[in-house]
């Protein structure tokens, strides 16, 4: 394999522990609250069940300006359904998974937690529930160091994002201060399925290709063949979000029963179901791409 | 070091005391960097002459200086000496056309393809798209469904200048969903396109870039009124939405102490926030805030307890934000200045003082710095500068609408229009 652990004398964190132990890694994510926290627990299980390797889970911010027509609608029936940053900690506390945790989240909703604009409460409070690692679509690295700092000192890893905009200088930067992994967005643009892989994701990687970081792409991707043309064109893990939450979105709520809507047919486990399902499919695909990618090379020395 | 490397290093920084900075996705960062050098070299420097074109076209096209006038009737109400400057003036109907023109003019220094743009009231999305037209840069424009339905005339001038106008359904349909979506574009397309930015707000180095292209205002004030007057004024009063009229206005008077500046907020009908439903029924982001993050910088916002940023509300779509521009925060934190509010009520009856005393329909988000006027201009000192920011033609429906459910002081009998 091309992915020998490094020999630096650094502590391996549990995010990148599971990337590099899993590789090829799958990396799902879905918002929680979205129809409602019961269920994002079931869901949660169900991805787990189905070989996520890491999952992150989003919490819901009003003013979403990463995310695409999908995520931003998961967003909203999260916040219609009352989720709160305290109910989010209670469910994550709840939850029991192989996967190692992350949240992803928008900036505010770190600064405000405490009652008091610091980033601090917010960090010592994921910790305390068990989180591994921290995603911020709004934080580039320039305003990074308060939460860094906090994330140091409790032992959670703090993901940054390289987009394809990203290059020299800067990324030398971010791909410095990366820990648990770098998350490589496949195209420009907000997050949302795609029918294809972005040329930028290859560029990406091959840029990418000299840090000894792990790299998970993410942005569009919804299928397994995705999966595995990602793993193939050299990235450690692949990370699928809207493509998950389409499902959810499909089956609706099972708490509206009493509503004379068609989704008492759907039920909640139907959904868990089909994500289980999904993630699985997803996996193969990565594993698949990791066969292919190894393929050719054991004549090399 | 020579002032203007002190200026280009002040410039530089990308706070204003704790406010300000760059809370954007990682993709637009090499973008703002990118205009971050543009505006140092072509701004601050005049590298190619970009300002000289800039003063011409605004000139020209713009038809700027505009007249500091001598508002008679109200200094005689008031008892002290009331200026007005008249920004309603400038091309296209309001203070908007300044930044849009000059940020329009700085896209096509940067070689950019395509201009986006926000709006709110429509003026600025206006402004953009005369100046995009002016200037022949493809142009689409962002604005909420609600506000799409209260300023009809401005979408139809934004078509008739040949820009897009594309409508966002988002939450309440106003400016600040309408900044969320052009953000999302901006991050498709970041490598061509230019976001001009409509107010003081969002990521370094807009907030100074708009400033500086705004501060125009109070430069020709400054001189128009010791030409007049002999001597500053006590105080300048204008209306704070994102606050671009605002620091506009003020800029060029910071460094004078004995200059009073007071900026005039959107009360609604109320100063309170409706936590439960997410709501504030008014858009008093410096009296009321509390600091955060939103739309790409730390600032005073509008916001729950748990940091959702709620939907604020005015009679005026020009002021209906709940964030407003990190300097503007930073100059209230330190005290240089004072900010107020006036509900929709008063605002109502400053647009028909202003109508009926002095034939000036202003804009209502103008008519809130007027509306302050008539409640404290004891506190204003004896000579008393207030920006007129724009004019009110866009807002004739509201305001018939908003009248005649109200028993306003100051407005005529509008009963006859409804046969
Ligand atoms: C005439 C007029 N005045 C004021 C404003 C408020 O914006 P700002 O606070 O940036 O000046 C607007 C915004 O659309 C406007 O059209």
């Amino acid at each position: 394999m091309s992915h020998e652990s490094t020999t630096d004398a650094a502590i391996e964190s549990d995010v990148e522990a599971a990337i590099r132990e899993n590789h090829p890694a799958l990396i799902t994510y879905i918002t929680a609250g979205d129809p409602s926290l019961e269920e994002t627990k079931a869901y949660v299980e169900a991805l787990d069940r189905g070989g996520s390797d890491l999952i992150e889970l989003g919490l819901p911010f009003s003013e979403p300006i990463a995310e695409g027509p999908t995520i931003q609608a998961a967003i909203n029936r999260a916040l219609d359904a009352g989720t709160t940053p305290r109910g989010f900690f209670e469910l994550v506390d709840d939850l029991e998974t192989e996967a190692p945790l992350l949240v992803m989240t928008y900036y505010n909703m770190i600064l405000q937690f405490g009652g008091e604009p610091d980033v601090r409460p917010f960090v010592e409070r994921a910790a305390e529930v068990g989180l591994s690692g921290i995603i911020v679509p709004d934080l580039p690295a320039e305003e990074a160091d308060p939460l860094r700092e906090a994330c140091d000192d409790h032992g959670i890893d703090l993901v940054f994002i390289v987009a394809p905009t990203t290059e020299g200088e800067r990324l030398d930067r971010i791909m410095s201060q990366v820990s648990g992994f770098a998350y490589v967005q496949a195209r420009l643009g907000t997050t949302g399925a795609r029918a294809n892989v972005s040329t930028a994701t290859h560029d990406s990687l091959a840029r990418l290709s000299e840090y000894d970081v792990p790299k998970a792409v993410g942005f569009g991707v919804s299928e397994g063949d995705h999966a595995a043309e990602i793993i193939e064109a050299g990235a450690d893990g692949v990370i699928v979000g809207s493509a998950l939450v389409d499902i959810i979105a499909e089956h609706g709520s099972a708490d509206s029963g009493t509503e004379s809507q068609n989704t008492a047919e759907h039920a909640d486990g139907d959904a868990a179901a089909e994500l289980e399902a999904k993630a699985a499919e997803l996996k193969r695909g990565a594993r698949r791409g990791a066969a292919d990618e190894d393929a050719p090379e054991p004549e090399q020395p | 070091m020579s002032t203007s490397e002190r200026n280009r290093e002040r410039d530089s920084e990308s706070t204003f005391g704790d406010y300000g900075g760059q809370y954007v996705p990682e993709a637009l960062m090499p973008a703002l960097q990118e205009l971050e050098d543009a505006y140092e070299r072509y701004v601050l420097e005049n590298e190619d002459g970009f300002l000289d074109e800039f003063r011409e076209r605004i000139r020209d096209f713009g038809g700027r200086p505009t007249p500091l006038q001598r508002a008679d009737r109200l200094s005689d109400r008031y008892d002290r000496e009331i200026y007005l400057k008249r920004e309603d003036l400038v091309h296209g109907g309001a203070h908007k056309l300044n930044n849009a023109l000059g940020q329009v003019l700085l896209a096509k220094y940067m070689g950019k393809e395509r201009v986006i743009a926000e709006t709110g009231a429509g003026q600025h999305g206006t402004a953009t798209a005369m100046a995009a037209a002016h200037l022949d840069v493809p142009c689409e424009i962002y604005m909420g469904r609600t506000d799409i339905n209260r300023q009809r005339p401005n979408v139809y001038r934004m078509r008739m200048n040949g820009a897009e106008v594309n409508p966002v359904t988002a939450g309440s349909g106003t400016l600040k969903e309408a900044i969320n979506e052009t953000m999302r574009d901006w991050a498709t397309t970041v490598e061509r396109t230019h976001y001009v930015i409509g107010s003081v707000v969002g990521p370094h180095p807009f907030p100074k870039l708009v400033r500086d292209f705004q501060s125009v205002i109070g430069r020709e004030a400054r001189e128009q009124i010791r030409d007049r007057a002999g001597r500053l004024p006590d105080s300048v009063v204008a209306c704070a939405g994102g606050g671009s009229n605002t620091m506009g206005a003020f800029h060029e008077f910071v460094p004078d102490e004995d200059v009073d500046l007071v900026a005039v907020e959107a009360g609604g009908s109320s100063l309170e926030i409706d936590e439960a439903a997410g709501l504030a029924p008014n858009s008093a982001t410096l009296s009321t805030g509390t600091d955060g993050v939103l739309h790409g910088a730390m600032t005073k916002l509008l916001q729950q307890r748990d940091g959702q940023i709620v939907e604020s509300h005015s009679v005026s779509a020009g002021l209906d934000y709940a964030g407003v521009g990190p300097e503007l925060a930073h100059l209230v934190e330190t005290g240089r200045v004072t900010p107020v509010t006036v509900d929709d009520e008063a605002a109502l009856n400053g647009f028909h003082r202003l109508s009926n005393l002095e034939g000036i329909i202003p804009a209502l988000e103008s008519s809130h710095a007027l509306g302050y006027l008539e409640e404290a201009h004891e506190e204003l000192g004896d000579l008393v500068v207030v920006n007129v920011s724009g004019r009110g033609d866009k807002d004739l429906e509201t305001v018939l609408e908003e009248t005649e459910n109200r028993d306003l002081a100051a407005a005529p009998d509008v009963e006859v229009f409804d046969q």
